[in-house]
């Protein structure tokens, strides 16, 4: 489907809903690798919101994980409605919404891809980290509908010329050091 | 009685793309009554065939969390907003 025919689509979101590519900030990413380290190894979680209708990544939000779990989250429902009333008030949307694992690769589960499908969000970006090598941490980014994954790249801008604390893999077998 | 809804992204496509809503009812389950009457579809999305709230879907009146305060059963007043919002969570 052309951009364009997408959008006629989908007029609210420029935005397409099978693979895609993420284009993010990198102090963004650096935030979300940041967040996951320091929750580790609990999951962590979190949203990046954008101006309604751009798709564009501007702003951090960590949230905390009720779940307070190695192995599950869960949006604390108090903080995700007082994080909700702001974006409203903003004419905000979540742009990604992405949690850590901490002994697996980032990659959804298929909780996290059921869960998603049930009542998601559609149209963010669904970011993991992973936390599992204690020196770099792995980040990639999906598109979760119907308990379909599709991965799609991420695109980092603003990156300096060296990155050691994280690293983009769209697949296991084949590391791509986007920022090197 | 008259009760403002706000309706997350993925539910807009049962409200023609409206992100508010206004239903009329006395509790809960009587305004998602009435809002399925004219957004059809609506309230199977927030409300099991059983009659509970499906588990990964919050729902809020005003700020609070309506699983703590009743759940369908809790009462609304006039003028009261409603917030329904999907449970973000996952697991490995």
């Amino acid at each position: 489907m052309s951009h364009a025919l997408s959008e006629a689509f989908w007029p609210h979101r420029a935005a397409c809903t099978l693979a895609c590519v993420l284009r993010i900030a990198h102090e963004l990413v650096e935030a979300m690798v940041a967040h996951a380290r320091a929750d580790h190894p609990d999951e962590a979680c979190g949203l990046i919101a954008g101006p309604e209708g751009t798709g564009e990544p501007k702003r951090h939000i960590p949230m905390i994980n009720a779940a307070r779990s190695t192995t599950f989250y869960e949006f604390d429902s108090e903080e995700w409605k007082q994080v909700y009333d702001q974006m409203w008030d903003n004419d905000e949307e979540v742009v990604v919404a992405y949690h850590s694992h901490t002994h697996t690769e980032a990659y959804p589960s298929r909780s996290d891809a059921g869960i998603a499908s049930q009542l998601g969000l559609p149209g963010a970006h669904y970011v993991l980290v992973t936390t599992k090598d204690p020196d770099v941490a792995e980040v990639r980014a999906f598109r979760i509908a119907d308990e379909v994954i599709t991965e799609e790249p991420i695109e980092v801008t603003g990156a300096p010329e060296a990155v050691q604390s994280y690293k983009f893999a769209h697949t296991p077998d084949s590391t791509v050091y986007d920022c090197s | 009685m008259s009760v403002q809804v706000r309706i997350p992204t993925i539910l807009r496509t049962h409200t023609g793309g409206q992100k508010l809503v206004t239903g009329e009812g006395d509790s809960l389950a009587k305004l998602f009554d009435s809002l399925d009457a004219q957004h059809a579809g609506l309230k199977g999305r927030v409300v099991t065939d059983e009659g509970t709230l499906h588990r990964f879907v919050n729902v809020y009146i005003n700020d609070e969390d309506v699983r703590f305060i009743g759940g369908l059963d809790a009462a609304l007043a006039d003028g009261d907003q409603v917030t329904i919002l999907p449970a973000v969570a996952g697991g490995m």
